[in-house]
């Protein structure tokens, strides 16, 4: 049988096109080249994580400190530049800050055998509690133009942010190693059945903890994208991301029971998140209606799937009778 | 595909330009033209202070015949905030009206909206660098607003006795400065008054804004100096909070500091307490918009030194690039009937 069936993921697809094709012809400023560089810049950081928290997802854990990782990536580069390291070491202190988190996340769950959502609503807080350990309540800022430039403006002679370069090579690399190795294929299989991935030989544990690796660097990632977009450190930057990153993985199709997604269905997801919210914000909604329909997106993104499981078990139960 | 998309978007661009520009002409005592796209921004919507600071804003554009929108984000922060800063670039306003969530964070798109030919005003709360903005409206300078709080308590205690303060954490910066400034101030212009500890550093209590904290630190100004005179709390909360425990321990010491009139009016309108000040949000947006419109038009530079004028007051800009309204806002008896239901 090699009939299209509309997949959740496809169907976020589609719905980027439509919203994309109605705000471009319905909504003022909305295609604009500047709307565009904004979108992406508004997103980055946001999809930079969804990348990995996607396999972790897909593999049956989750990662809650995304943000305050994040932020303590991006506070770690402050102190160190206040303190005179070169602004180029200390964005590579900042990345090491992000892998640490994820290094902390994966040895408490792989080795001392906690639960994530546990683990990570701990770190959420304790890494957000460093941030103001390290910097009080003084924000770092004047950083150098040339990097924050970086942040904030195009790619030279394109509507493009830099950010754009980010997305295009991780998105590629967390694409190709998802769906087409096999590193890829065992992601699933422990989302699928963590015991038999185990007893098939796939070293369950290693594997996790790479994954949470993984999205502890990616957050670190985010770090330096956020600090260079904003040109400061504060302690208490990105506040909340982590369910903005959560909500974009389990929209684009991912399920929050493990095994199931597709990357490009993440990266449609955030993409129509940004979207619809520019669409509404061009079209003058409040920041009150933004809420409400990015909320009822999310829920139609959890009850959606779920119902037409139903439909579909219940077809089935008739079809046998 | 995209190309398309932009290509289409730029024939609106220009439409909108086109209509835009066809409609502003001058209105005659101001020099401000008229018609001007200005955006009213808080911290958060949904925040009383700000719908209060918006109804100012709302009564100079009128004046000024310019279409003001109030827009933000519901969450006061500083990425929140640029989400819609990008909005009032691409929808080509003239005038950006901001309180900063950050005063970081939103500054390379303040400069993006500058750049875009935007006339940038903050007001109520400042950006850390000037460059982003073209002046600042701001409530008081700082240690006026330490100072006037001693002259309410003097007119409060009749310019006698010792004075004693219920501040907020002993960290808060903001109330640390205005202490800073009553402390001098008492003792050259008040000669019958004093600090009860004998400094004022010696004289403050911390009540870290927690109703439970502050009233028990009011109870212990009265158990270790039984003879104090008055008391001065620079936060909504402490202030707050002596005025109900003065209430009900019938003590008979004066009350007065920086209070909500919301929070304040029954206290104020039984005679706990005689009056509090804070700054009027009203008169900043109101001053704000007219910094904002005058300095589009050319008329106003922005630069220390230089002034506007707002209604029928004149406002100079002194170091940092800051405006500042005056005193502090009082309300007593008089008034605080009208401010409750405002903020």
């Amino acid at each position: 049988m090699n009939r299209f069936s509309l997949t959740w993921d496809k169907g976020i697809a589609l719905l980027l096109v439509a919203v994309t094709v109605l705000g471009s012809f319905g909504v003022p400023y909305f295609g604009s080249t500047d709307n565009i560089s904004f979108i992406l810049q508004d997103i980055g950081e946001i999809t930079l994580i969804a990348f990995a928290m996607s396999y972790l997802i897909i593999a049956g854990e989750i990662d809650l400190s995304v943000a305050s990782a994040l932020n303590l990536s991006s506070a770690t580069i402050g102190v160190l530049f206040k303190n005179g390291v070169p602004f180029g070491w200390a964005v590579v202190g900042g990345l090491l800050t992000g892998l640490a988190c994820g290094l902390i996340n994966g040895f408490l769950v792989t080795v001392v055998g906690l639960q994530s959502l546990a683990v990570t609503i701990g770190t959420l807080a304790l890494y957000r509690g460093l941030c103001f350990a390290l910097l009080g309540n003084n924000p770092v800022n004047q950083m150098p133009d040339d990097w924050t430039s970086l942040g904030y403006s195009n790619i030279e002679g394109t509507f493009f942010p830099y950010v754009t370069i980010l997305l295009v090579v991780f998105g590629a690399l967390f694409w190709v190693v998802l769906h087409y190795t096999q590193f890829g294929r065992r992601v699933f299989a422990i989302g699928i059945n963590p015991e038999a991935a185990k007893f098939s030989g796939i070293p369950v544990a290693r594997t996790k903890m790479v994954l949470f690796a993984l999205t502890g660097l990616m957050s670190g990632v985010a770090g330096v994208v956020y600090t260079l977009r904003f040109a400061s450190a504060s302690p208490d930057g990105a506040v909340g991301y982590e369910l903005a990153v959560i909500a974009a993985v389990l929209f684009g199709g991912v399920s929050i029971a493990g095994g199931v997604g597709t990357l490009w269905g993440v990266l449609a997801s955030v993409l129509v998140l940004g979207v619809v919210r520019s669409v509404l914000q061009l079209s003058d909604f409040s920041a009150n209606a933004l809420l409400i329909v990015s909320g009822a997106l999310l829920l139609i993104s959890v009850v959606f799937p779920r119902a037409s499981e139903m439909i579909r078990a219940g077809r089935k139960a008739k079809s046998s009778n | 595909m995209q190309k398309k998309f932009a290509r289409t978007a730029l024939a609106l661009v220009v439409v909108g330009g086109l209509l835009a520009t066809a409609t502003p002409s001058t209105a005659a005592s101001t020099g401000i033209k008229t018609g001007l796209k200005i955006a009213i921004m808080p911290k958060a919507v949904n925040i009383g202070y700000f719908t209060a600071w918006n109804q100012g804003a709302q009564k100079a554009c009128k004046e000024i015949k310019a279409k003001c929108t109030y827009v933000g984000p519901t969450e006061a922060t500083g990425p929140a905030q640029v989400q819609f800063i990008n909005k009032i670039i691409q929808q080509h306003y003239n005038v950006l009206v901001i309180s900063a969530a950050d005063q970081n964070a939103i500054v390379p798109s303040l400069k993006k909206a500058r750049a875009a030919g935007i006339t940038v005003v903050t007001s109520d709360a400042d950006v850390a660098d000037t460059s982003a903005r073209t002046v600042a409206v701001l409530p008081s300078a700082a240690n006026r607003i330490g100072t006037a709080e001693v002259d309410w308590i003097a007119k409060a205690t009749g310019g006698k006795g010792s004075i004693a303060v219920l501040s907020a954490a002993a960290t808060a910066a903001n109330q640390n400065t205005w202490i800073a400034a009553m402390g001098p101030y008492l003792t050259s212009k008040y000669p019958n008054m004093k600090w009860v500890g004998g400094t004022v550093d010696k004289s403050t209590f911390y009540g870290d804004d927690d109703a439970t904290k502050s009233t028990a630190q009011f109870d212990a100004i009265l158990a270790q100096y039984p003879d104090v005179a008055g008391i001065i709390s620079p936060t909504t909360v402490g202030v707050l909070a002596a005025a109900i425990e003065k209430k009900a321990k019938h003590a008979s010491v004066k009350v007065t500091g920086l209070g909500l009139p919301s929070d304040m009016a029954p206290y104020i309108e039984d005679g706990t307490v005689e009056q509090v000040g804070l700054w009027n949000p009203i008169d900043l947006g109101y001053v704000a918009v007219y910094a904002a419109g005058l300095a589009n038009a050319k008329k106003f530079t922005g630069k220390v030194g230089s002034s506007f004028k707002a209604g029928k007051k004149s406002f100079k800009v002194v170091k940092g690039g800051i405006a500042y309204l005056g005193d502090p806002y009082v309300f007593d008896k008089s008034n605080i009937a009208t401010f409750k239901k405002i903020y």
